[in-house]
C-alpha cells in the first residue's frame, strides 16, 4: 500500500488546522453560512436530512487494518456507531457534529486518510478494482497510477472550480468491476506490443443525462497520460457550461459538441501540452510502484479447502474468488445482510473486519463500488476461520452478485436530495428473495436503487434499476431493465408508469419470472433480456 | 418554498419553522420560545417565519431554516411532506434512533 510521504502529510496536517479556524470562525459567527458552505464541502462536510453528514475518502478504494479500525473508532468516538460504504468506494458518517469535525479529518490524518475533495467541483476520489494486484487477468495493478492521479488532483489549482464535479476511474482487466465507463474519465490499462498505457473513455455518467463514455483514444503511453488527462480537463474546464448545473458535466459536452470534436480538441491541447514538458518524471512513477509490489506470499500452500460445513461451502462458491497467487483466495464480504441497510456495517463489525485484514490478509482490505467489502490476500487454509468470525458478527451472507446484493443510495432516509426511500424498498426485495436456492437459481441479477434522478444508486447501471421519484408528495418508483455497469456497460430502459413501493416488488417478481422462463442455456438475466427485449416484460407487469 | 413541498398542503394548516442545529446539526423545530427537538413542540408561525429565519440564523441557533406546512390534530403536529415527516421522525430504517426508539413500527408514521 502507499504510505505518506512528508509533502502528502504536511498538505493534509495544514488542510486540518485551516478547516478548523474555519469551523471556530463560523461558530463565533464570523463566517456566514453562505461563507462556510463551500468551505466545509471542500472537507467533505454536508448538512444533510438529519445531521451533518462527513464523506471520507478512501482511495481506489484500498485500506490497511489500521485506517480501517481508525474508521471504526470515529463511528463510535463522533457518530452512532456506524458509518456507510458508499457507491463510490468511500465511507460516510451520519450524525457529525459541527465541532467535532475539525477532530475528526485530525484522527483520519494520523493514518493517512481526509476527506477532502470528496464534494465540490473539482477532481474526486479515485476509483479502482477491488480486485486490482491480486486478479489474474490483469495487465498491470492499477493503483500506482490511481495514487499518481490522486496526487496530481489533490489541490490542482487548475481544477478545483470545474463546471461540475469530476470523477475518474481506472481499471486494467477485461473485466470492469469499477463501471468505468460511467465516469466522466475512465482509464483501462493496456498493453500495446508489450508497452503499457491507457485506453481513455471521457463522458460516461449516471444522473439524469446518463451517457456511456466513448473511447476517445486508443492508447495513450503510460508517461503521458497525467498530460492527456489534463488535456480533456482543460477542454472541459474552458467548454463545459457553468450556466446550468443540470448540463454542466462533461459528458453533456462530449455530447453536444460531439466525440470527433472533443477529441480533437483535447488532441490540440495534448499537443500544447507535450511542448511544455509537464508530464510528472517518470521517477515519481517508480517512486510510487515498489508501494504496491506484491507483498510476500507464502509458497506451497495448500489448495485444499474443507467443505465439510455446508454453510460455509455455500460461502466459500459464492463470496471467494481466484487470486492469482497459489493458496491464496479472494474474499468478499457481504454488507447485504437480508434485513440489514446495503453498504452500513456497525463500528463493531468495521474493527472485526479491520483485525481480519490484519490477521488474515497481509494487512489490507478493499472497498467496492457496490458497497461490499474484499479482504485480497487470504490463505485458503484460512477461509474457515474467518467465516466463522464474520458468520458471528453477522458479514456472512452468501449473496455476491445475487438479487439480494442490492446497491442502493441512502435515500430519502438520510439525503436531502432525496425524494423516495431506498432502504426499505431494498430490504423488502431482499425478504421477498430470501430464498438462498431461488437466488441461486436467478444467477447473477444487479439490483440497484437510486432515490432520486442524481442515481448515486446506480440504477441506470442495474440489470434492474428502481428510481424513487416524488409524485404528488407520494413515494413512487421507476423501474428499468437492461442496464449494466460491466464490460458490457449499457443504460437500463424504464419499463412503464412507476409503482407503489410495494408494487414495484411485485413487478421485479413477474419480471424474474419472465426470464426463468423464457432463459436459454446459461443465460444471466441480462443475457435473456437482450435477446428478447423490453416487451414480453412489459406484457408481465402491466398485462 | 423550503425543501419540502408547500404545494401538497390544503387551507386548515399551519406554517411551522424547522432547520438544524448549527453545532450538533440535529434537526430543530421552533417552539416559541426557543428550538425543540420534536415536532409536536412546533407553533404556528403565522407569516413571521421569514423574519424568525433571518433572526435565528443571524443568533446562530440554527442553520438552514425554513417554514413548511404542517396539519396538528390530537396525536400532535404532522409536517405536509414526507421528507420533513422523515426529519421529524429520524430514518424509517432505524427505529432505534428515531423520536420512538421503542416502536418498531414508527416508520409508518411518515407514509
Amino acid at each position: 500500500m502507499y504510505r505518506y510521504d512528508s509533502y502528502d502529510q504536511s498538505i493534509v496536517d495544514a488542510r486540518v488546522e485551516e478547516f478548523r479556524d474555519q469551523v471556530q470562525r463560523r461558530l463565533t459567527g464570523a463566517l456566514t453560512e453562505d461563507q462556510f458552505k463551500p468551505l466545509r464541502l471542500m472537507n467533505g462536510l454536508y448538512l444533510q436530512l438529519h445531521a451533518y453528514m462527513l464523506r471520507v475518502a478512501i482511495p481506489y478504494g484500498t485500506l490497511s487494518g489500521k485506517q480501517m479500525r481508525k474508521l471504526g473508532e470515529i463511528a463510535n468516538k463522533y457518530d452512532k456507531g456506524y458509518g456507510h460504504f458508499t457507491t463510490r468506494q468511500n465511507l460516510q458518517y451520519n450524525w457529525i457534529k459541527l465541532a467535532d469535525a475539525p477532530d475528526i479529518l485530525a484522527e483520519l490524518a494520523t493514518v493517512e486518510m481526509h476527506a477532502i475533495q470528496t464534494s465540490g467541483n473539482c477532481i474526486r476520489n479515485i476509483s479502482s478494482d477491488q480486485y486490482a494486484g491480486v486478479s489474474a487477468d490483469e495487465v498491470a495493478d492499477p493503483r500506482p497510477w490511481a495514487e499518481l492521479l490522486r496526487q496530481w488532483s489533490t489541490f490542482h489549482p487548475e481544477f478545483t472550480y470545474l463546471p461540475r464535479k469530476f470523477k475518474i476511474a481506472v481499471i486494467a482487466s477485461d473485466d470492469d468491476r469499477s463501471a468505468m465507463r460511467l465516469h466522466d474519465i475512465g482509464l483501462k490499462l493496456v498493453s500495446k506490443d508489450g508497452v503499457i498505457g491507457a485506453e481513455v473513455y471521457a463522458g460516461g455518467g449516471m444522473g439524469r443525462t446518463p451517457m456511456v463514455a466513448p473511447q476517445i483514444r486508443d492508447f495513450v503511453a503510460e508517461d503521458e497520460i497525467i498530460s492527456y488527462l489534463e488535456a480533456c480537463l482543460r477542454v472541459y474546464n474552458r467548454y463545459g457550461r457553468r450556466d446550468n448545473k443540470y448540463k454542466a458535466r462533461i459528458k453533456i459536452l462530449v455530447h453536444e459538441i460531439g466525440v470527433d470534436e472533443y477529441r480533437r480538441q483535447v488532441e490540440e491541447e495534448f499537443a500544447h501540452m507535450k511542448q511544455l514538458g509537464l508530464n510528472p518524471p517518470t521517477e515519481e512513477l517508480d517512486r510510487i510502484r515498489p508501494f504496491f509490489a506484491n507483498p510476500a506470499y507464502e509458497t506451497g500452500l495448500s489448495e485444499e479447502i474443507d467443505r465439510a460445513d455446508p454453510a460455509f461451502a455455500l460461502w466459500v462458491d459464492r463470496q471467494v474468488v481466484a487470486h492469482k497467487q497459489p493458496g491464496y483466495a479472494i474474499v468478499n464480504i457481504s454488507l447485504k445482510p437480508l434485513s440489514g441497510i446495503p453498504g452500513d456495517a456497525s463500528a463493531d463489525q468495521i474493527v472485526l473486519v479491520a483485525d481480519l485484514a490484519e490477521q488474515y490478509s497481509l494487512d489490507e482490505l478493499r472497498v467496492t463500488h457496490a458497497q461490499n467489502l474484499v479482504l485480497p490476500h487470504v490463505k485458503k487454509a484460512d477461509l474457515y476461520a474467518i467465516w466463522q468470525k464474520l458468520d458471528e458478527a453477522g458479514l456472512a451472507e452468501a449473496n455476491l452478485n445475487l438479487i439480494t446484493d442490492i446497491i442502493a443510495c441512502p435515500g430519502l432516509d438520510y439525503c436531502a436530495l432525496a425524494n423516495a426511500r431506498s432502504i426499505p424498498l431494498a430490504q423488502k426485495i431482499a425478504q421477498r428473495f430470501a430464498d438462498t436456492e431461488r437466488q441461486a437459481e436467478l444467477g447473477e441479477l444487479k439490483l440497484k436503487i437510486s432515490g432520486c434522478i442524481n442515481a448515486c444508486g446506480h440504477h441506470h447501471a442495474g440489470h434492474i434499476g428502481i428510481l424513487g421519484v416524488d409524485r404528488k408528495g407520494v413515494e413512487n418508483f421507476q423501474l428499468l431493465l437492461g442496464g449494466s455497469g460491466a464490460e458490457d456497460a449499457s443504460l437500463g430502459q424504464i419499463t412503464g408508469p412507476g409503482f407503489s413501493e410495494d408494487g414495484v416488488v411485485d413487478a421485479i417478481e413477474k419480471v424474474t419470472d419472465i426470464y426463468l422462463a423464457q432463459r436459454e442455456g446459461g443465460e444471466r438475466f441480462l443475457d435473456t433480456y437482450r435477446r428478447i427485449g423490453m416487451k414480453p416484460f412489459k406484457e408481465a407487469i402491466y398485462g | 418554498m423550503g425543501r419540502s413541498g408547500g404545494e401538497y398542503f390544503g387551507d386548515a394548516g399551519v406554517k411551522i419553522l424547522t432547520g438544524n442545529d448549527l453545532v450538533t446539526g440535529d434537526v430543530i423545530w421552533w417552539a416559541g420560545d426557543g428550538w425543540s427537538r420534536q415536532v409536536n413542540d412546533s407553533v404556528d408561525v403565522g407569516d413571521k417565519g421569514d423574519d424568525l429565519v433571518r433572526t435565528e440564523e443571524a443568533a446562530l441557533r440554527v442553520v438552514g431554516a425554513y417554514v413548511i406546512d404542517a396539519t396538528t390534530d390530537d396525536e400532535g403536529v404532522r409536517p405536509a411532506h414526507i421528507k420533513d415527516r422523515i426529519r421529524a421522525l429520524g430514518p424509517t430504517v432505524r427505529p432505534d434512533l428515531t423520536l420512538k426508539p421503542n416502536d418498531a413500527d414508527a416508520g409508518n408514521w411518515v407514509i
